[in-house]
C-alpha cells in the first residue's frame, strides 16, 4: 500500500520549533512523517519532552514516525529514556 | 517528562508503603528528571564537563562563609570558622585532585598490557548527606556527579534541610549557568524514611550513596541496589613514646576540636604509653585541655553517654567542650577547648570507650607496647571497624605493626585524624567526604569515596600477543662419528651412564675412546627401564662420590631421562620431585618452578642410541614410582641437556622391530606438534622437516638396517622431531598411546601407530569443541595437514582431498612397517577391550599431552578413537568421530 510521507529537516539550531513543525503536519493526511535528523549532533531534556509528545501525537493517530540519520550519541540518550521502541529508525 | 516505561523484569520491586499516590507522583517526577538530565549528559565532552565542574568550585568557594554560617544556625552543631574550611577543602582540595581526571571515553590506557578502560555514568543517584557535615558533604559530591555525568537526587538529613538545600541550589543555579542539563540535581523538599525507602528502591535510581548514620547505611545496603554506604566510626589513636609530643598534641587538639568533633575520623581514645603518659596529659592541660579526674569522668559519662544504648547522647554532639562540662557539672576554666577523660578499658563497662562526636577524649596509660596495641584493637572493634585510626610514633616498626593489627580504611600517622581522613590536607589521600570502611563497617570499599566510585568502569581488552619461545640445547652434533667430538669438552670427573646391553655390545668402549686421557670416566650401569626414584638416587649418590662435573647419558630414551634427574638432583638435592611433577597448563604460568639454585655443576651430555624419543634434546624425563605405581613426569628446560650428540654409528645395530617402532613415534611427534596450538614457523620447519625425512627414510631404514644414509636421516629425523615437540608438544595421539600402551603392555611406538590414522581425521575435522588458544588465530589444523600432503608430493585439489591422501599414505607406511591394523589384530579380546574402553577415556583425558591438541577431546570422542583404533584402519575419514558421535 502507498504511504503519504510528511518529511520534516530537523535543524540542530532549533530542533523544538522543527519538531513542532512535525506535530502541525501529523495533523494533515499523512500516514507517516520522516524526521531528518542528519544535522543534529546533541539534544538536550526540552527536545526529547517534545519527541515524546510527537511519539504520544503520532500513536494517537495511528502515524509512523520515522527518525533519519539519528547519530549514535542521540540514539543512545533516546535508548536510556526508552523512546527508541516509540519510533523506527532509517538511515 | 518523559514518561516511565513499563517495568523491566528483574527489578527491585516498588516500596510504596505509607505514601499517597501525590507523593509517589512527586518522587517519580523527580527521578524521570534526574534521568532525562543524565541521558541527556551522556552526549557531554570531558571539556564540557571540566567548565562546568570548574565553575562550580568557584561558586562554592564564594560561598563558603555562607553555607558554613547557614549551617551552624540551622543545626546548633559544629563551629562556623571550621565549617568555612570544610566547604572549601570540599571544593578547592577536591578540584585540585579531579581536574586533572578523565571521566569520560577512555580515562585510563596499559598499552603494555593491550588495556584501556571507558567511564560509563551511572545514571542517577540518589545521596543522602548527614547533619555533621551538611555543606560541605553536599558541595563535595555536587562536583563528584558533574565531574562523572551523573545526576543525583538528595535527601538532606531533616535537620540540615535548609543549609543542604541551600548548597545544592548554589551547586544547581551555577552547573546549569554553565551549561549542565537541566534536573542533573535535586533535593527532595520535606522527607520521611518512607521517601527515602521508596526512592532506594526505584527502578531508575542506579546508586545509592548513603553518608550518615548507621540507620541509614543499612537501609541503603539493604535495598538490593548497589550503595556506598559509609558511616560511624571509633577512632583509635596510639600515642607512642619515640612520637614527638609536642606535635602530637597540638594535632590532636586540633583533630578532635575542629568543627566541635563532628567528623566521624576523629579521634575517640588515646592510648598513652606509660612513660610519657603524664607527660602528655600536662601538655594537653597547658594548651587549654581540662583532665578529668575519676568522678568528673563519671559525671562526664552519665551527660554524654545514654545508658541504655551505651552511645553517644545526640544533645552532646558538635557541642563545644565548656558547654558539654556545664551539662555535666563540671568546673572548668573558660577557655577549655577539649575534655579528657583517664579509662581504665574499653567496652560497655567503660561507656567513654566508645564514638564521641564531641570535643571529649578518652585516654588510656598504657604499660607496654603489647598492651597499648591491644587497647587500640580493643576500641577499634568497639563500634570502629574499618573506619580510622591515628599513630604518632617515630619508630617504623610500630607503626608497621599497628597498621597489621588494626582494621581501618585510613590509618592515620603523625597527623590530625579528622582533616587527615579527609584525604590531600595532610597527606595524599584521595579527598573526600565519605570514608568506605570495608567489610568491618559493613561497607562495599575501604576507599575514601571519589569520581571513581561513580563510574561503571568498562574495560577494553584487546587480544593480546604472547610470546613464545623456541628453546633447545647449546650445541647438537650430528652425522657418523659425532661422537669424537666429545673431545672438546674437558672434564676431571665423567659419569656414564648407561644400559647393560649397550655396554656389553661396546657403545661405551666407543665413547670412552674419545673422552679426554685425563678424565676420571666411571660407569653406571642401569636397567634397561624406565628410570626408578631408587636407580635415580644411587646415580646421584655415584655422582658425588665421584665429585663428577660431567654426565655422558649412553641409550636410549630411558637411560637419558634417567641421566636428566639424576643431573637435576645432584645439583639441586632439595628438589622434590612429586612437586615438580605438579601439572600445568601453561608452562610460564605454572606453580610450581624449578630449583635455580645449584651446589654441584655437571654438564650433561646426552648420546641417543634410538631415533624415536629425541629424548636427547627435550625438555621431558619420566620416572616412575614403583612405590605407588605411576609414573612422574617432569617437564622444565633446564632439564635438557646441555651437547646432543646424534651419530648414527649407535643406531646401526637396532633390531627391525624397534627401528619402526621408534620411528613412528618420531612421525607421530613429529605431526602433532606440526598441528599443536603452540606451534610456531620455528617447530613447523622442523615438524615439517621431519615429517618428510621420517617419510623417505623410515621404510628403508626398516628394510635395509644397514643402509647408512636411511639410519643416520632418521637419526636426524627423530632429533628434528624433537626439536619441533620440544617447544610445541604434542597431542591426543599421545594421550591415547600413553594410556593403551601402559594398560595392555603395549611398546609407545606400537601404540602410537596403532592411533594415527584415526587422529589425523580426528583433527582435521570441524571440532565439536575448540581448544582455547591465545597462540593461534582460527582453527587450522586441516590445512597443515594439507600442507604436509603437498610437501610430500601426495596430490590432491582441495584440503579435503589432500588431508584423505596424508591418512591413507600414513596407513600405507604403517604397513609396510608390519604394523598391525587394529588393536583386535594384537589379539585382545573385544569383551576385555570394552571393559577397559571407559577408564583408558578417563585416563587418557587426565594426560596433559592434548593440552596442545588443536582440538579439545570430549571423552566421549576419545571413547570413540579408542573404538576406532580396535576395528582398525580403513575407517579413518574426513568425518571420524565427530560424524560417528554425531549419528
Amino acid at each position: 500500500m502507498a504511504m503519504n510521507a510528511v518529511l520534516v529537516n530537523i535543524n540542530e539550531k532549533d530542533v523544538l520549533l522543527a519538531l513542532e513543525e512535525a506535530r502541525q503536519k501529523l495533523d494533515g493526511t499523512g500516514d507517516k512523517a520522516v524526521l531528518d535528523f542528519s544535522s543534529v549532533r546533541r539534544i538536550d531534556s526540552h527536545e526529547l519532552r517534545a519527541m515524546e509528545e510527537l511519539a504520544c501525537m503520532a500513536e494517537e493517530k495511528a502515524v509512523t514516525v520515522e527518525l533519519r540519520g539519528v547519530n549514535v550519541d542521540v540514539y543512545r540518550v533516546m535508548k536510556l529514556l526508552k523512546l527508541t521502541r516509540r519510533f523506527t529508525f532509517g538511515s | 517528562m518523559i514518561a516511565s516505561e513499563t517495568r523491566e523484569p528483574n527489578q527491585i520491586p516498588p516500596v510504596t508503603e505509607g505514601l499517597s499516590a501525590e507523593r509517589i507522583a512527586y518522587l517519580d517526577g523527580l527521578v524521570s528528571q534526574a534521568r532525562t538530565a543524565s541521558a541527556v549528559f551522556t552526549q557531554f565532552t570531558q571539556e564540557d564537563v571540566d567548565r562546568i565542574v570548574k565553575s562550580m568550585v568557584l561558586a562554592g568557594l564564594e560561598q563558603a562563609q555562607q553555607l558554613a554560617h547557614l549551617a551552624v544556625e540551622e543545626t546548633k552543631l559544629g563551629v562556623m570558622e571550621d565549617k568555612v574550611i570544610k566547604n572549601m577543602t570540599a571544593t578547592e582540595f577536591t578540584y585540585n585532585y579531579i581536574k586533572d581526571k578523565r571521566t569520560v571515553g577512555i580515562i585510563r590506557e596499559f598499552p603494555d598490557r593491550n588495556l584501556a578502560e571507558v567511564a560509563e555514568p551511572i545514571g542517577v543517584i540518589f545521596s543522602l548527606t548527614p547533619i555533621t557535615n551538611p555543606t560541605s558533604t553536599v558541595l563535595f559530591k555536587c562536583l563528584m556527579v558533574i565531574k562523572t555525568r551523573n545526576a543525583v537526587i538528595f535527601s538532606p538529613h531533616p535537620n540540615a534541610w535548609r543549609c543542604s538545600s541551600q548548597a545544592v541550589k548554589i551547586m544547581y543555579e551555577t552547573a546549569v549557568k554553565n551549561g549542565a542539563p537541566e534536573g542533573v540535581f535535586a533535593c527532595l523538599q520535606s522527607h520521611t524514611l518512607q521517601d527515602n525507602a521508596y526512592l532506594m528502591h526505584h527502578k531508575d535510581v542506579g546508586l545509592i550513596d548513603a553518608t550518615g548514620g548507621p540507620g541509614a547505611v543499612k537501609a541503603a545496603y539493604s535495598s538490593g541496589k548497589p550503595a556506598l554506604g559509609v558511616g560511624a566510626g571509633n577512632t583509635p589513636v596510639y600515642l607512642e613514646k619515640t612520637a614527638d609530643l609536642n606535635n602530637a598534641v597540638v594535632d590532636i587538639i586540633i583533630s578532635k576540636t575542629f568543627d566541635n568533633g563532628t567528623i566521624c575520623a576523629s579521634e575517640q581514645t588515646v592510648v598513652i604509653d606509660s612513660e610519657i603518659y603524664d607527660l602528655a596529659l600536662r601538655k594537653f592541660s597547658e594548651l587549654g585541655t581540662h583532665i578529668c579526674n575519676e568522678k568528673e569522668t563519671k559525671l562526664l559519662e552519665r551527660t554524654v553517654i545514654d545508658p541504655q544504648t551505651g552511645s553517644m547522647q545526640p544533645m552532646a554532639v558538635g557541642q563545644k567542650a565548656i558547654d558539654i562540662a556545664r551539662f555535666a557539672g563540671l568546673s572548668v576554666k573558660p577557655n577549655t577547648k577539649l575534655l579528657i577523660a583517664p579509662i581504665q578499658g574499653v567496652g560497655r563497662g567503660h561507656p567513654l570507650s566508645v564514638e564521641k562526636l564531641f570535643p571529649v577524649l578518652a585516654v588510656y596509660r598504657a604499660k607496654s607496647v603489647d598492651e597499648a596495641l591491644k587497647v587500640c584493637v580493643d576500641v577499634n572493634h568497639a563500634g570502629g571497624l574499618g573506619h580510622t585510626a591515628v599513630i604518632f610514633s617515630r619508630n617504623d616498626e610500630i607503626v608497621r605493626k599497628f597498621a597489621e593489627v588494626i582494621n581501618a580504611g585510613r590509618i592515620i600517622v603523625n597527623s590530625p585524624g579528622s582533616i587527615g581522613a579527609l584525604g590531600a590536607v595532610y597527606n595524599n589521600l584521595v579527598p573526600t567526604f565519605s570514608f568506605g570502611c570495608g567489610t568491618g563497617g559493613g561497607n562495599s570499599t575501604t576507599d575514601n569515596v571519589n569520581i571513581f566510585h561513580y563510574l561503571n568502569i568498562k574495560r577494553v581488552a584487546r587480544r593480546t600477543q604472547n610470546h613464545m619461545w623456541f628453546r633447545v640445547p647449546n650445541q647438537i652434533y650430528f652425522n657418523m662419528n659425532a661422537v669424537e667430538n666429545l673431545r672438546q669438552f674437558p672434564s676431571q670427573s665423567t659419569i656414564i651412564v648407561t644400559n647393560p646391553a649397550l655396554e656389553h655390545i661396546g657403545h661405551v668402549d666407543i665413547v670412552r675412546r674419545y673422552i679426554s686421557p685425563e678424565t676420571h670416566a666411571h660407569v653406571l650401569v642401569i636397567p634397561d627401564a624406565e628410570p626408578e626414584i631408587k636407580v635415580v638416587m644411587e646415580g646421584v649418590d655415584s655422582l658425588n662420590f665421584y665429585k663428577a662435573d660431567q654426565i655422558i647419558a649412553l641409550g636410549g630414551g630411558s637411560v637419558i631421562d634417567a641421566a636428566k634427574i639424576m643431573k637435576l638432583k645432584y645439583e639441586s638435592p632439595e628438589a622434590d620431585l612429586e612437586e615438580l611433577a605438579a601439572p600445568f597448563l601453561d608452562l610460564r604460568k605454572r606453580v610450581v618452578q624449578y630449583p635455580t639454585a645449584k651446589i654441584n655443576r655437571a654438564q650433561l651430555i646426552a648420546i641417543s642410541t634410538t631415533s624415536g624419543t629425541g629424548s636427547e634434546v627435550t625438555p621431558f624425563a619420566v620416572l616412575t614410582d614403583k612405590e605407588r605405581g605411576r609414573k612422574v613426569t617432569l617437564a622444565d628446560y633446564s632439564l635438557s641437556p646441555d651437547v646432543a650428540i646424534v651419530d648414527p654409528q649407535f643406531v646401526m645395530s637396532m633390531p627391525k622391530g624397534l627401528t619402526a617402532d621408534t620411528g613412528i613415534d618420531c612421525l607421530t611427534h613429529a605431526l602433532e606438534a606440526g598441528v599443536s596450538n603452540y606451534a610456531s614457523p620455528y617447530t613447523d620447519a622442523n615438524a615439517m622437516q621431519a615429517i618428510r625425512l621420517a617419510f623417505k627414510y623410515l621404510p628403508i631404514a626398516y628394510e635395509h638396517p644397514h643402509d647408512e644414509e636411511a639410519r643416520s636421516m632418521m637419526h636426524n629425523a627423530a632429533c628434528i622431531a624433537a626439536l619441533a615437540f620440544s617447544n610445541a608438544s604434542v597431542g591426543v595421539n599421545h594421550a591415547l598411546a600413553h594410556a593403551f600402551g601402559a594398560r595392555f603392555g603395549v611398546a609407545h611406538g606400537r601404540a602410537n601407530a596403532l592411533m594415527l590414522p584415526h587422529v589425523i581425521a580426528y583433527n582435521a575435522a570441524v571440532p565439536a569443541k575448540f581448544m582455547p588458544s591465545p597462540y593461534q588465530q582460527g582453527y587450522v589444523a586441516h590445512k597443515k595437514y594439507a600442507t604436509v600432503a603437498d610437501l610430500l608430493g601426495l596430490g590432491g585439489h582441495t584440503v579435503e582431498e589432500k588431508v584423505k591422501h596424508l591418512i591413507e599414505a600414513t596407513e600405507q607406511l604403517l604397513d609396510q612397517l608390519g604394523f598391525p591394523r587394529s588393536i583386535a589384530e594384537l589379539g585382545i579380546p573385544r569383551e576385555d577391550f570394552k571393559r577397559a574402553v571407559p577408564e583408558l577415556a578417563q585416563i587418557a583425558f587426565d594426560d596433559p599431552s592434548w593440552r596442545s591438541n588443536p582440538r579439545m577431546p570430549l571423552v566421549s570422542e576419545l571413547i570413540e578413537l579408542f573404538w576406532q583404533a580396535y576395528e582398525g584402519r580403513g575407517l579413518a575419514n574426513l568425518s571420524g568421530a565427530a560424524a560417528k558421535q554425531n549419528a
